[in-house]
């Protein structure tokens, strides 16, 4: 990844005066994710909130069992988010609206340009060519700023653990699918084909080609293609995306944008604080003065 | 310890005692009592009592954290991370620790040896702060024993925590290294002593860059939650400055605080050097303190107008950050204006605190508040988490006492004339001559440099 590289570069090499700000235009939203990477398109108008997808993932990644079956539809009732126990959540909303209520499938979104990942200082997270944002918990130190960063809330942390609590997460099956290229199993589960699989690039013309042949069914808009850099997961909608619970206010810049300011400033402060403080220190010092420096001064104050 | 002093005891303050014979250690470490004396004196301070129920209730409670886990202590929230460890013990107790190197700057680098009375007062305020700090950490931290991975198993270099992690451990040993020549003194090796003092420049360059970097750095964390952290506690581009710049009072009004309780709490253990100097130091230190707190308020307001969030305001958030600007730094700021002009060192203290209060609640408020402010729920942390957090900063207490008890911080040491070979002000000014030999003042800090 060149842009970590160029990161790598600008903090350890602290001497890269010419670095710093300027290159921040080319440097910021410049990876646009791997050309090969996955994905998947999900259009909440086809989902019917079965909840099948929710029973696979579990199935899948051997998590716990619920405390309530998966065919259970009370669970509706309140807004729920991905946590260490479920990879992948189904809410309703506009539950009133006369074409029927809203599901909206919630797990990782496998953004381009991970917060999460350019967040950990261990370095626990990797993007794979395949799309997949991955995880290795045998470095995770458990500081849990990936889930202060990420941006749609979806890591969750296995507290419970007293001996080795990790991050958990969807993680496109990739150790048991996405490697050997199938689907993940939410998306082989789904009976309503609500969710698409393929190279992101065919899913992002997808979308666009189904809010072009039925104008009157989606919003036009495709969740995912551009925000926080373009994730992996892509969203369709009949109705605006924050009324079915979506963060419309993300911008299109990835998160780490935000933080090139003071990832630029570091090595500045690192070159020219020494100079410019011994050079203070040299100059307020008197000539000829130099043995009686302590308490004779007294009188200068403010 | 009143009661011994009035009798006529007279605490350690050199090498030797009243018969000239040399002090041992245990001796030093009770102070001149004997173990007796001491046991009673102990007994008899009520504080010591209000102490050992925090550390009767805490303890177990900590044990607990590491036996069951951080969901049993804590609120173990998927949407708030950070709870109390981070939100009051790291990210509170960093800002109100930059006082080591301000005071190392003002004493070592501007030369103003006027202040110096204070000035290892200061460092060891910063040096508890960050060790505490990093305690709090530890108690919060999925698997504490992985905290040296990014030092060396695995690099996130792209992480502002990274930095962060970087330069508080390099600054911690800084600011051993700069509190080190006061226990040189007590523990009686000059050598010591005289080795720090010529790096002391170099430590103290060191201490203002590692602590501009990781005190913005701790802002720059909340620019990985452009939209979690309510707008009024966030800029994009200055949020490592609004965090940098209100750790400047933080630190010198937490040295006011703490050397006032010190003052009164301990009477016995300042010399009349301390005593005679406070007053004057404290208002010296309100004054610097007052031009950070008007440079914050205003790079605050100049953060809201730059990105016209001044709607904001007319909001519930908008009237708790009011408060928070308005009790915890414009107040102050009037307070010890006035209270340093009219040389009133008792309003210039009550500022102090004020400003100390308002530093913590600008963290915990960005931390942990307003952190969400989009979410419909808020949590409160469990009880446990709060017992932890405060048996910790208990112990903070108590370590900060004991070394203020023993080492020469308040008191000078009085050795000079028979054990040690330098006199205070020649060793002082050691780092001179080393420098000017080099011709070119940035050559000799290339330990400086090596740092990062």
């Amino acid at each position: 990844m060149k842009r970590r590289n160029f990161l790598k570069a600008c903090v350890i090499g602290g001497a890269t005066i010419t670095l710093g700000k300027t290159n921040k235009g080319w440097a910021s939203g410049s990876f646009e994710g791997y050309p090969e990477a996955m994905g998947v398109l999900v259009d909440t108008t086809r989902c019917i909130g079965c909840r099948s997808c929710e029973a696979a993932c579990n199935k899948e990644q051997n998590l716990p069992e619920p405390e309530t079956s998966f065919t259970d539809k009370s669970v509706f009732e309140e807004n729920r988010r991905p946590t260490s126990t479920a990879y992948t959540v189904v809410n309703e909303y506009e539950k009133k609206a006369s074409e029927g209520p809203v599901y909206r499938k919630i797990q990782c979104n496998h953004c381009n340009e991970p917060a999460c990942l350019t967040s950990c200082f261990v370095n626990a997270y990797t993007k794979t060519k395949e799309g997949a944002v991955i995880y290795n918990p045998k470095i995770c130190v458990g500081c849990r700023n990936c889930m202060i960063a990420c941006p749609f809330n979806v890591p969750g942390y296995s507290y419970e653990s007293a001996t080795n609590p990790v991050v958990k997460k969807c993680i496109l099956c990739y150790d048991t699918r996405l490697k050997n290229g199938r689907p993940p199993a939410c998306v082989e589960i789904c009976p309503q084909e609500a969710l698409t699989f393929g190279h992101r690039a065919d899913l992002v013309k997808l979308a666009h080609e189904r809010i072009r042949e039925n104008p009157e069914r989606y919003y036009d808009h495709v969740y995912g293609e551009k925000e926080v850099g373009g994730t992996s997961w892509m969203y369709l909608s009949r109705v605006p995306f924050d009324k079915i619970g979506f963060d419309t206010t993300l911008s299109n810049d990835p998160i780490i944008s935000n933080v090139k300011d003071f990832l630029g400033m570091v090595p500045m402060v690192l070159s020219i604080w020494p100079a410019l403080f011994s050079g203070i220190h040299l100059l307020s010092k008197k000539e000829g003065h130099d043995d009686h420096g302590h308490h004779n001064e007294p009188g200068q104050e403010g | 310890m009143k009661r011994y002093v009035k009798r006529g005891f007279s605490p350690v303050t050199s090498p030797f005692n009243e018969n000239g014979d040399k002090r041992t250690v245990m001796n030093k470490l009770l102070l001149g009592l004997t173990p007796g004396e001491y046991l009673v004196q102990a007994l008899r301070n009520p504080f010591n009592w209000v102490l050992a129920v925090i550390f009767a209730i805490g303890i177990p409670v900590l044990i607990g954290r590491f036996y069951y886990g951080l969901a049993w202590a804590t609120s173990g929230s998927y949407d708030y991370p950070w709870g109390l460890f981070l939100g009051f013990g790291l990210f509170a107790m960093v800002p109100l620790s930059s006082s080591g190197f301000q005071l190392g700057t003002a004493c070592e680098i501007f030369g103003r040896h006027d202040l110096e009375p204070i000035e290892r007062l200061a460092l060891l305020n910063g040096l508890l702060g960050y060790f505490f700090a990093v305690m709090y950490l530890l108690a919060d931290l999925g698997q504490p024993w992985r905290l040296p991975y990014p030092m060396v198993v695995s690099f996130g270099p792209a992480a502002v925590l990274f930095l962060v992690a970087w330069h508080v451990a390099t600054y911690l040993s800084v600011q051993v290294l700069e509190v080190s020549s006061a226990f040189f003194e007590w523990i009686g090796l000059p050598a010591g002593k005289a080795a720090v003092r010529r790096i002391t420049l170099g430590l103290t360059v060191a201490g203002i860059i590692l602590s501009t970097l990781h005190q913005g750095a701790l802002g720059a964390l909340f620019t990985y939650a452009p939209g979690k952290v309510h707008p009024l506690w966030y800029s994009s581009s200055f949020q490592w400055l609004h965090f940098f710049v209100s750790s400047l009072p933080g630190g010198l009004c937490m040295v006011i605080t703490v050397s006032t309780i010190a003052s009164k709490m301990m009477t016995w253990r300042g010399d009349v050097r301390f005593h005679k100097s406070l007053e004057r130091c404290q208002i010296s230190l309100a004054k610097g303190a007052c031009m950070g707190i008007a440079t914050y308020i205003t790079i605050k307001l100049i953060g809201i107008a730059h990105d016209n969030k001044w709607s904001y305001l007319d909001t519930g958030w908008g009237q708790w950050f009011m408060l928070e600007i308005i009790v915890g730094f414009m107040l102050p700021l009037v307070l010890m204006t006035y209270g340093a002009h009219t040389k009133k060192i008792g309003i210039v203290r009550f500022g102090a605190l004020l400003t100390v209060i308002g530093v913590v609640l600008n963290r915990v408020n960005t931390a942990m508040i307003t952190f969400n402010w989009k979410l419909t729920e808020r949590e409160i942390p469990p009880l446990r988490e709060f017992i932890i957090s405060i048996m910790l900063f208990a112990t903070y207490i108590v370590v900060y006492r004991f070394i203020l008890y023993r080492l020469p911080i308040l008191y000078q040491w009085k050795a000079e004339e028979a054990v040690e070979p330098v006199t205070e002000t020649e060793a002082a000014l050691e780092p001179l001559p080393v420098r000017s030999r080099d011709g070119l003042p940035v050559g000799s800090y290339k330990s400086t440099t090596r740092l990062d």
